[in-house]
């Protein structure tokens, strides 16, 4: 199969975001006194495990972000080659089960019969109104009532024994990779994380790794033949659903740092290091911004980029370009209702350092404003960034679901936690109720959010800061 | 301090005037009132008539800033600009797309949504100042370790989760409240019930959490040892020390929120049914009334700068060395 690469803005400001982390843990590699919280980060059991899990979502999302339109099957010719107008991922690619087995309507976790009765027509011209069996889930079984125990157990066992299978080559794989660098025995490593005497917890990420491996294998031999989270209203495996949601969650705690961050700083700093007509400027600015509630700014500015783009519909080729901008613009839409805090963290910072002897003596050795502050001040404020992306990351995937309910979130057709959560709450008043496409959702997204929220205690404690101001900016974010 | 407040509402102005700033070039300059009037009008089959005619009946037919039809300083005063923002200052917000006068449905849903807001506010306030101040009490033990534990896991739910499991657990399995919706007198009662437990929990792990760090970073300080050299027990250097002098960034984060309690909650109002200004706000966005946005905008930064003037005056009645002059 032929196909085009397509790179979404999202997706080359992702690469971006990617670029930047390599080259800032390459250059905290090289530096110790730079390297030495990353340390304490790394002796944190809760903020490695936490990191684990992180690492796990954020392969599923680098994976959902590598986009590429498939060639359409042209009749004839082979030289003409026609891209669909879908772009697809590269995890769809990995999920084409789960993408392509759609129903026909809500099925429950497990299902092999449909939610609804439907009328279904015998050969003699009877109708008898029935639960009809699912075209994909539990299919291969010929009479459900009987097999399927059997066959989720059976599945569940081997699903799980893979998971085992593969966990442990992986950790021999690691456990040689470290023996091999510190110089020791195969066996004297190994025995050290048994023992529980490594400075890393490698204990503690070894069994959640194990955690995450068998829960991994359950769900691919399972998912294989059933819809294991159910399907939605349009007959889409709500599992498949949920995976995709994790890109969008990280899109959005990530991007609208990036996106507020040259603000925050540039001012930020320029406003405490300059002080005078400059600093009145800024806190003029970023007073009257922040004054504004926040979630009547956000709305206010979504329902403005709603118009501008129903009244543009020129620029938007594609359906997932369209929402790929939306998602973009509501990155920047977060971004600068939130760079205020940061901000007014970093003049005051700022104010302090501006008066240390050494940039005094900078000072009286003729060095350019330019250089003190990207030399002296900028690496002395880092540790505040650093902090307050990753306290807002959990703040702002929780907040995409809320303004998804509101109306101002991400494109309908984007899947994320928040669209997801609202399509299924308006089926909360049907008998039975629907609710495993909520439950899946709330559970990404508690994961997600929970191993973010760790992991980040867990930065915050190494780089020792002054907790109260910055678990401030945290509260503010999210829309109540 | 009469003079302070004076100069603090004076500071206040040039604030609103940049909110002011902001809101119109949001609303006017980003898509002219063409654009909006299309959108509302429907994209396609639209005839320059009814886009007059749909601009007209807004008050929004003259030019944005500058209008060279007029003379003198009627050059200015004749705009979109200057009529709008003169306007919004004497809180005339104008009428919202269904005809309805939007200062009078502001008034008129003041109160419900401060039914909910404010019973909210003071139990979090005290609930979890409680909580905290146990936590701090029994730091350094399981009681504390557990205790942060929770509020992280807390943290990490979303709140549609709270008011969606309530709303099954509570009303639709138990019948214990009404679902949603809203009434007056004493009938109100049990449909404030859930609204407001669900928003109390909600904030729980957050709000524990930050009054826990006042606390400890209040605990380290000098006169915390002073008072423990002295041999005084724990409880009353906790209760009389502590919390008094924690007071100043515990009101910090709440005072300026009082105000803007008038505004309600945007998401509890509109899954309860409660016919506040959150609901109103929702309402407007969903069916993009701009002119109730906007009127919501410029009331919400107002209420905000009162409330930060009101956070200056309780600062002196918590602690007597702060006089405002």
């Amino acid at each position: 199969m032929t196909f085009k690469p397509v790179i979404l803005w999202t997706d080359a400001l992702i690469y971006l975001l990617l670029v930047v982390v390599i080259i800032f843990a390459w250059y905290v590699r090289r530096n110790e006194h730079l390297l030495a919280p990353w340390r304490r980060v790394g002796h944190s059991v809760s903020g490695m495990m936490a990191l684990t899990v992180l690492i796990l979502f954020i392969s599923i999302g680098l994976l959902d972000t590598i986009h590429f339109r498939p060639s359409v099957q042209a009749n004839g010719s082979t030289n003409n080659k026609i891209y669909g107008v879908q772009v697809l991922s590269l995890f769809d690619v990995i999920a084409t089960p789960l993408r392509i087995n759609i129903e026909k309507t809500y099925s429950a976790p497990f299902a092999t019969h449909l939610y609804t009765r439907e009328t279904i027509e015998f050969s003699e011209g009877k109708q008898v109104r029935e639960f009809p069996r699912l075209e994909f889930g539990g299919a291969h079984l010929r009479n459900p009532e009987e097999q399927f125990v059997a066959d989720v157990t059976w599945r569940t066992v081997a699903g799980l024994s893979l998971g085992l299978f593969v966990w442990s080559a992986f950790v021999i794989l690691l456990v040689m990779l470290m023996a091999y660098r510190s110089g020791k025995e195969f066996m004297q490593t190994l025995s050290a994380i048994l023992r529980n005497e490594t400075e890393v917890p490698w204990n503690a990420v070894f069994r959640m790794l194990a955690l995450i491996f068998s829960l991994l294998g359950i769900a691919l031999s399972l998912s294989a033949c059933y819809h294991i989270f159910g399907t939605d209203k349009v007959g889409q495996d709500v599992f498949y659903q949920s995976l995709k949601s994790i890109r969008t969650g990280l899109v959005i705690g990530t991007l609208t740092t990036l996106m507020m961050l040259p603000f925050a700083l540039l001012l930020g700093i320029m406003a405490g290091y300059f002080r005078g007509w400059i600093d009145d400027v800024i806190q003029y600015i970023y007073t009257t911004l922040s004054s504004i509630p926040s979630v009547l700014l956000i709305a206010a500015t979504v329902l403005m980029m709603q118009v501008y783009m129903e009244t543009h519909p020129e620029l938007f080729d594609t359906i997932a370009v369209r929402a790929d901008l939306r998602l973009l613009f509501l990155c920047i839409i977060l971004g600068v209702t939130s760079w205020t805090g940061l901000c007014r963290l970093l003049r005051g910072e700022t104010l302090k350092i501006r008066e240390m002897e050494y940039i005094q003596a900078a000072h009286s050795f003729g060095v350019s404003h330019w250089r003190i502050i990207s030399r002296h001040i900028l690496p002395n404020v880092m540790h505040i960034v650093l902090i307050a992306t990753v306290m807002d990351f959990s703040g702002l995937v929780l907040a995409e679901a809320v303004l998804s309910y509101v109306g101002v979130g991400v494109d309908p057709s984007m899947i994320s936690f928040g669209t997801m959560i609202n399509a299924a709450r308006l089926e909360m008043a049907r008998e039975p109720m629907v609710w495993w496409a909520l439950l899946s959702s709330f559970t990404f997204m508690f994961t997600l959010v929970l191993s973010a929220n760790l992991f980040a205690d867990a930065v915050q404690d190494a780089f020792n800061p002054r907790v109260r101001t910055l678990s401030f900016i945290n509260r503010k974010i999210v829309p109540r | 301090m009469f003079d302070y407040i004076i100069r603090r509402i004076f500071y206040a102005i040039p604030i609103l005037i940049g909110v002011n700033l902001i809101t119109f070039t949001l609303f006017f300059v980003v898509n002219t009132p063409d654009d909006m009037a299309r959108m509302q009008l429907g994209i396609k089959r639209v005839t320059p008539e009814a886009i007059s005619k749909w601009k007209q009946e807004r008050g929004y037919d003259k030019p944005l800033v500058y209008n060279g039809a007029e003379e003198g300083a009627q050059k200015f005063t004749h705009t979109i600009f200057f009529e709008k923002s003169t306007a919004m200052f004497v809180f005339d917000f104008g009428r919202a797309d269904d005809g309805r006068d939007i200062a009078h449905e502001i008034k008129t849903r003041m109160l419900p949504s401060l039914a909910i807001a404010l019973p909210v506010f003071l139990l979090v306030l005290v609930a979890y100042v409680t909580f905290a101040l146990m936590m701090v009490f029994f730091r350094a033990t399981y009681i504390d370790f557990w205790g942060v534990v929770l509020c992280v896991a807390l943290m990490s739910i979303s709140s549609l989760f709270y008011i969606i499991s309530g709303q099954f657990f509570i009303s639709k399995l138990w019948h214990l409240v009404p679902i949603s919706g809203f009434s007056g007198g004493l009938d109100m009662g049990k449909f404030l019930v859930l609204p407001v437990v669900i928003g109390v929990i909600s904030g729980a792990g957050a709000s524990t959490r930050w009054y826990r760090t006042i606390f400890l970073e209040e605990m380290g300080k000098d006169y915390v040892r002073t008072a423990r050299a002295k041999g005084l027990p724990a409880s009353i250097i906790l209760f009389r020390h502590v919390l008094r002098n924690a007071m100043i960034p515990i009101l910090t984060g709440a005072v300026v929120v009082i105000p803007l309690l008038f505004l309600g909650s945007l998401i509890a109002e509109s899954f309860f049914g409660i016919p506040g200004l959150g609901s109103y706000t929702i309402d407007a966005i969903n069916s993009q009334d701009f002119a109730v946005v906007r009127a919501m905008v410029f009331l919400g930064s107002f209420l905000y700068i009162i409330g930060l003037i009101l956070t200056d005056i309780s600062y002196t009645l918590v602690d007597p060395r702060i006089s405002l002059e």
